[in-house]
């Protein structure tokens, strides 16, 4: 669809698409407001004043420090053992064809494809036919499972796109099997998986459904934030999270946007 | 293939020698047998997704066939499909319908507001404004999922800014007019289906914009300058050629906003009326009321829910699209 003939939009077009992205990014755009209004009992708008003390408020509380420190240490090793199954299983199915292919593609994507209370569920069920302990271990475990998908995918797509003559070539250089990977399969895909990597990390550190159901005593930040919505009791305290989360997240989502565009370049991709 | 390297290797150990080590050795092994290399490397994510993932599945469909004894409370493990059966009461029933019809609502609204963002970014947005746009949709798509539900709270409650607009715009009357409506209305926005439709629509938005965009972007130019070239006007031509070739990616969308709206129980909980959706019936049931035989039973409405759709969805050609 590159026609440089048509260079400007119908008037509706336009408007609609402009209304559409407004519609996007206005809300998220609020949260940074009423992280510094003065007031405290209400969704007041507009706000009465503006004041920087919920931000000091918020530094001070331990009960979000902990929820912020189990939130990054399940999501990073969530994210850490969906990097070791995606990569693995990503490299078996893009490098040969095999009996149950299809199958084994289905499963990686299941855990994503049917909603997120059907994991959550079945889950909770299993640990307590099993007597395992609610712990931030059952919430890792949860959260893995559906991590897998989002490095599963980045790094298919690269090694789609890196040369099998490449690697031929290697072990023509007399470069054995961990030489061959260390060399020239790992530059190759790094930046796929360093995408992949800080997209389930992401996907972990906002995962609130599964977690409901795979957590006991401890809060992740996302279950801290559902309690405020449940009922609030602090709501510029709450506010202020909402805005370092989206601050948070904003961040490897636009570094994963240009690791993987520049993937376009890799070396023996014009092959 | 692997035999003839290892006789070879052993027959003129002058071409090929073995490596030292046993890495080298691991790794003449995996280059004869690239069969067990295939084993070892899908064993562990099979394993992981077999064990914990369709382990616990499958346990849980199970338990969806036993029963709870409506006395001791207590879960009697005999097959029975008198759970299945509880479903089909009014008030289960009613849970069913509203959630599909509100899963169907919120995929038609979503793709009505998704195609002319996917369509503008696909035809018209170049260079920088292209990676402009493609960021404009990933970072919603991206952000907190509470967040999002939070800053909605804020704008549809009360005092918020929606009614603040609404009142300097003087239509105030015409929102107390839509919520006085029987079952979109409410006492106020946060509390009604109309605020958990909009949340819904707000929230999975960007998943219906990505697959329309990729499917508009596969269309050759060439073929609506064709459709040009044979006489049509430019309207004829979006509905004649373009539209029906972007179909296949609505249906990938509407993958994404049915099955989400479906299984979602947090949205209805924070922003909605008292009535119950599929996700928060599953909830309740597992949770405070012990019921895990009506929970696992009330799953399986969403599972082939999803099944048909998904079926439905091949034969649209969704598949080519995600």
């Amino acid at each position: 669809m590159r026609s440089d003939r048509e260079a400007s939009a119908p008037f509706g077009l336009k408007l609609a698409a402009a209304g559409g992205l407004l519609f996007l990014h206005v809300p998220i755009l609020l949260i940074f407001v009423y992280a510094f209004t003065t007031e405290d009992k209400t969704y007041q708008w507009p706000p009465p004043g503006f004041t920087t003390q919920w931000l000091a408020v918020t530094w001070n509380r331990p009960d979000v420090w902990e929820a912020l420190t189990t939130s990054v240490k399940v999501a990073a090793i969530a994210t850490l053992i969906a990097l070791v199954l995606g990569t693995l299983c990503a490299a078996a199915v893009s490098g040969s064809r095999f009996f149950g292919r299809e199958v084994i593609s289905l499963l990686i994507i299941l855990p994503i494809a049917l909603p997120g209370i059907i994991t959550g569920i079945s889950l909770r069920s299993a640990f307590s036919l099993m007597d395992i302990p609610f712990s931030t271990w059952t919430i890792v475990l949860g959260h893995a499972t559906f991590c897998v998908v989002v490095v599963y995918n980045n790094a298919v797509a690269r090694f789609r796109r890196t040369a099998g003559s490449l690697i031929e070539a290697s072990y023509d250089l007399g470069a054995d099997g961990f030489q061959t990977f260390r060399h020239v399969v790992l530059p190759n895909i790094g930046t796929a998986l360093l995408a992949g990597g800080m997209l389930a990390f992401a996907l972990s550190f906002d995962e609130v459904i599964v977690t409901t159901f795979t957590a006991g005593q401890q809060q992740t930040l996302p279950i801290w934030m559902l309690e405020e919505l449940v009922r609030p009791r602090q709501r510029p305290v709450t506010n202020v999270v909402a805005m370092v989360v989206v601050l948070v997240t904003l961040f490897p989502i636009i570094a994963a946007y240009y690791l993987t565009r520049e993937g376009d370049q890799v070396s023996g991709a014009g092959k | 293939m692997s035999d003839t390297v290892a006789l070879s290797d052993r027959s003129a150990p002058a071409v090929l020698t073995a490596r030292n080590g046993v890495l080298g050795a691991l790794s003449d092994l995996f280059w004869r047998k690239p069969k067990l290399l295939l084993f070892l490397m899908l064993l562990p994510p099979v394993l992981w997704l077999g064990i914990v993932y369709l382990g616990s599945l499958f346990a849980l469909l199970l338990q969806s066939f036993f029963s709870i004894d409506e006395y001791s409370g207590m879960i009697k493990r005999e097959f029975t499909l008198k759970t299945y059966g509880e479903l089909l009461q009014p008030s289960n029933l009613d849970i069913i319908i509203r959630t599909v019809v509100m899963a169907t609502l919120v995929t038609i609204a979503s793709a009505i507001v998704a195609f002319p963002i996917a369509y503008y970014a696909a035809r018209y947005a170049r260079g920088k404004w292209k990676a402009l746009f493609y960021l404009a949709i990933m970072l919603p798509l991206w952000s907190s999922y509470l967040v999002k539900v939070y800053a909605w709270k804020l704008i549809l409650s009360k005092e918020g800014i929606l009614n603040w607009a609404l009142a300097k715009l003087h239509l105030t009357g015409l929102l107390e007019a839509w919520l006085a409506l029987p079952i979109v209305g409410g006492n106020s926005l946060s509390v009604s289906s109309t605020g958990t439709f909009i949340v819904f629509v707000y929230v999975w938005l960007p998943f219906m914009i990505l697959p329309i965009q990729a499917s508009l972007e596969r269309i050759p130019v060439s073929l609506i300058e064709a459709s040009a070239d044979l006489g049509a006007s430019p309207g004829q031509s979006f509905w004649n050629v373009i539209f029906p070739l972007a179909l296949p990616g609505v249906a990938a969308g509407s993958i994404f906003t049915f099955s989400l709206t479906l299984g979602d129980y947090i949205i209805p909980k924070i922003i909605g009326t008292s009535h119950l959706f599929i996700g928060q019936a599953v909830y309740a049931h597992q949770g405070t009321a012990g019921n895990i035989p009506l929970a696992a039973a009330f799953t399986v409405v969403p599972i082939v829910v999803m099944g048909l759709y998904l079926w439905m969805a091949k034969r649209m050609g969704a598949f080519d699209a995600i």
